[in-house]
């Protein structure tokens, strides 16, 4: 059986980043399993600009940031194994894989990242009636298609959800020549960046239709139209609203999902408000020496805030490896969510372990104006930070400085003061 | 002049070619869509009916029990998944008890062995997830599930390599007495045949008036259903019907044989025979109805809904007669029509063999591999067939784990898939928790390369035959 200091599963840029940083720090015996046939991920579809800003500070596509890292994955020499798929990760790190040319394999590893990524909600799970003809893609599929494929699915294009995907496909969809007549969301606000609606829709004059939804789809082999109806603020369609909007394509931009099939086999626990795994301050998972980063932990809107959160998996990898394979072994204490946030990662650190100050990522649950994010362990206030607006769209990032919490032994709460 | 013509490829019609292709004759099964098994028999609760829901010695009673016996004998031969989990009709009104009886009596009439009647706390024992409200359960021990796709294929491709003859794309339009038989008009030319065979679901009405054979109507009654993530399939392990209730007929809940979690089917009577929408009641109303019967149902992990007509004749049976002289409808094969597929085949032939003498083929094939499923092999046989085969090392559809192989296989084979939605049915590529949106870009260059088409060339499902250069 061959053996590995760090099995890597995935080759996305969380995959890439986390491998980087293991080998910075230390680890010498590294694979990356990718399922495609190249590194890079969803990043190699992703052919607009606007990835980097934050890592490179300079504006890439998809590829170009996917490429920089897997340049540096191949200048420092970092085995990676392509067509190679992970079926199953044991509770004691054996993972089997399967691929063309060795067939069904089990590896043994050390520590294990998991970096999967995410999948698209499908038309099933989002109950829409009606019928179920060709012509409804994900926004992610459709970009596949007309970006690697060169195959432009429609030319009549409606789009049900306003996740930076289904934004970035209106205006794709629109330079290849499609007609896009609307966006339409569900909720009352987007769930994408405000920069892509002004880039992607405002631009290019594509209505976005908050508080509506799509109530039918018509056609029976092919699809021939959509109804959409405002909604009540319980999203319930109001009656008389509806309107019709012919169009041979239907995208859906109607959210992600972590990708933790993998993970729930192992034995992972999974948080149910990110649908990822629960980690510790350094994104060990409830599995000794498996950690999780990148959008199969949580979904991120910046590549280069799951490049950062990567590296930090990859550190703490490399540090598991080198106590020995040993656990944490003091007492975490919790972060608990509260008062408008929706979900923390991490859930808990180990206050009395920290080797640096301690990254706390978090969404709000709405619209908050004039507010103040506070982190708190019981009186003492450990992080203010004033906000104009916060939206459920951007990911927040907050450091916690390590000399804070190293005295903290009670449980921490994030949560939003409307000032 | 073919011996016999065969109108419609769903389950029926499938089997009664099966059935059929063992005897020396000339057999030719007529599909107006590009792919059988394309109406009711995709989308229906893949039930194995026990048998103890039809009035007794009706046609439904006895083929369903017939059907019953046949089908995991069938199943074995003819490579496609059935498992015999058990069923229970859950009574939630002490009341209703005796309606509970009478259900059993009748099965027990109906000739359904192990019928039993168990307290509301036996049966939660058996199915810890039942609602507390359930007071009283009968159990069938007969009952089963079956993958609907793999059982018409099964037969239809048994069929083929018995020498039937499917002529696909192909729409019926006119039917007239000939001297000798009956010719068929269709969308591609003429059909003459000796005998024909009506199996053609919710249009068996029409089909029967074209050629005076009919006196029927055939209402198709739409059914919705939602198909949960295989995360929720261990939610039951028996087939949970319940007893008529105050909200009217009840809906089931039964793990699928591939390991999802089904709920369904509405019930309401349409006129538009091609009527397979979705609607906000109809999804409303399952999630009502299914809770009686199990509490906290995890909707949130429902991957995708649909519908299904079931073929309801005005007789409140099966309709199974020569409806003129060598004219044979198989119509109104509602539930339990899936089950009762092999025993209508066989009821068919009998017919047949009234009118003309069958002698047997000597060199009949009884038996029928599908496409593998290399997810269910052992280690072993997954290392050796992907050393005979390299595809089969490469997963296109990551959430059921359908490799490359498999997909070509489905394609490549007799009868092999010509739309994304036929690559489904025969690998269940697509039919996992994302719903295609990985594998469909994969799956639909695979389906290009082998059609000598485009990628705008390849179609989710229908009737045209493919273009070339699309």
């Amino acid at each position: 059986m061959r053996e590995f200091d760090l099995v890597i599963v995935g080759g996305g840029p969380a995959g890439m980043a986390a491998a980087v940083s293991a080998r910075e720090n230390g680890l010498e015996n590294i694979v990356i399993l990718e399922r495609d046939s190249e590194l890079g991920g969803i990043l190699n579809q992703c052919i607009h600009n606007g990835f980097g800003l934050h890592t490179f500070k300079e504006e890439l596509t998809g590829p170009e940031y996917a490429e920089r890292y897997a340049e540096k994955v191949n200048s420092m020499g970092i085995p990676y194994e392509t067509d190679t798929m992970v079926l199953n990760i044991s509770k004691d790190r054996v993972v089997t894989l399967l691929s063309k040319g060795r067939g069904v394999e089990d590896i043994r590893a050390k520590s294990v990242i998991l970096a999967m990524g995410c999948r698209e909600r499908p038309r099933g799970a989002l109950n829409i009636p009606g019928y179920r003809p060709q012509g409804v893609y994900t926004a992610g599929t459709a970009q596949k298609l007309v970006n690697c494929e060169g195959y432009l699915p429609g030319k009549e294009v409606v789009i049900l959800g306003s996740g930076d995907i289904g934004l970035i496909m209106a205006r794709r969809m629109t330079l290849e020549g499609a007609h896009v007549a609307a966006v339409a969301e569900l909720m009352p606000y987007s769930s994408g960046l405000k920069r892509n609606i002004v880039q992607c829709l405002d631009d290019y004059g594509i209505p976005l239709l908050l508080s509506h939804t799509v109530v039918d789809i018509k056609g029976k082999e092919k699809l021939e139209g959509v109804v959409i109806a405002q909604v009540d603020s319980k999203n319930a369609p109001i009656a008389g609203t509806e309107k019709f909007y012919p169009c041979d394509t239907l995208l859906l931009s109607c959210g992600l999902i972590p990708e933790n099939e993998l993970s729930k086999n192992c034995g992972v626990e999974i948080d149910p408000r990110t649908n990822g795994p629960l980690v510790d301050e350094g994104l060990e998972t409830s599995i000794d020496g498996v950690f999780a980063c990148g959008n199969v932990l949580h979904v991120h809107d910046l590549v280069d805030f799951v490049s950062e959160e990567s590296a930090r998996a990859g550190a703490s990898a490399a540090e598991f490896v080198k106590r020995g394979c040993t656990a944490d072994s003091t007492e975490p204490v919790k972060v608990i969510p509260q008062n408008g946030v929706r979900y923390t990662v991490p859930s808990q650190i180990h206050t009395a372990e920290l080797t640096g100050d301690v990254h706390i990522r978090f969404r709000v649950t709405g619209v908050f104006k004039d507010c103040a994010i506070v982190v708190k362990a019981g009186e003492n206030e450990l992080l203010r930070r004033k906000s104009r607006i916060l939206v459920p769209s951007e990911m927040q990032d907050i450091i916690i400085r390590q000399d804070k919490l190293a005295e903290v032994g009670e449980d921490i709460c994030v949560e939003i003061e409307e000032v | 002049m073919y011996d016999v013509i065969i109108i419609g490829g769903g389950v029926t019609g499938c089997a009664a070619a099966a059935e059929l292709a063992k005897y020396q004759l000339n057999v030719c099964l007529v599909e107006k869509e590009s792919d059988v098994c394309e109406g009711t028999s995709k989308a229906n609760s893949a039930i194995v009916h026990a048998g103890f829901d039809a009035e007794p010695d009706t046609l439904k009673a006895k083929l369903n029990v017939r059907g019953n016996a046949m089908i995991a004998e069938l199943s074995k031969k003819l490579d496609f998944a059935f498992k015999n989990n058990g069923a229970m009709v859950l009574c939630f009104e002490e009341e209703k008890l005796a309606d509970l009886e009478k259900l059993c009596e009748k099965g027990e009439k109906n000739g359904v062995a192990g019928l039993e009647i168990l307290s509301g706390d036996e049966a939660r024992a058996r199915e810890p997830r039942l609602s507390k409200e359930v007071k009283y359960a009968l159990y069938a021990p007969t009952s089963g599930i079956v993958c609907p796709f793999e059982m018409t294929l099964a037969f239809a491709e048994n069929a083929y390599a018995n020498g039937v003859e499917f002529r696909l794309s192909t729409e019926v339009t006119a039917i007239d007495k000939i001297s000798d038989g009956w010719k068929i008009t269709t969308d591609k030319g003429e059909i003459s045949g000796r005998y024909i065979f009506n199996c053609a679901g919710v249009y068996a009405d029409r089909i029967a008036e074209m050629a005076n054979a009919g006196g029927f109507r055939i209402i198709p009654r739409k059914g919705e259903y939602m198909l949960m993530d295989k995360d929720a399939g261990g939610t039951v392990s028996h087939t949970i019907f319940q007893l008529p209730t105050k909200m009217g007929k009840g809906v089931l809940v039964t793990p699928t044989v591939h390991g999802n979690l089904l709920v369904g089917p509405t019930a309401e009577d349409i006129d538009d025979k091609e009527n397979t929408a979705t609607t906000a009641g109809g999804l409303a109303e399952i999630r009502a109805k299914s809770a009686l019967s199990v509490e906290g149902l995890p909707f949130g992990k429902v991957i995708t809904g649909f519908t299904g007509l079931r073929a309801v004749g005005d007789t409140n049976d099966f309709i199974i007669n020569e409806g003129a002289e060598g004219f044979f409808n198989a119509a109104g094969i509602e539930s339990p029509g899936l089950t009762s597929a092999p025993a209508i085949a066989e009821m068919l032939r009998e017919m047949l063999s009234k009118k003309t003498d069958l002698s047997p083929k000597t060199d009949h094939i009884d038996t029928r591999e599908g496409v593998v499923h290399f997810a269910e092999l052992s280690r072993e046989e997954q290392n050796a067939l992907i050393a005979k085969d390299p595809t089969y090392g490469n997963i296109v559809c990551r959430c059921e784990t359908i490799t490359e192989g498999e997909i070509r296989d489905a394609i490549n084979r007799p009868l092999g898939a010509v739309t994304l939605d036929g690559v489904k049915r025969r690998t269940r590529a697509g039919m996992g928790r994302c719903q295609a949106g990985f594998c469909s870009p994969k799956t639909i260059l695979l389906l290009a390369e082998k059609l000598g088409c485009g990628i705008g060339g390849v179609r989710k499902t229908g009737r045209e035959e493919v273009q070339k250069d699309a």
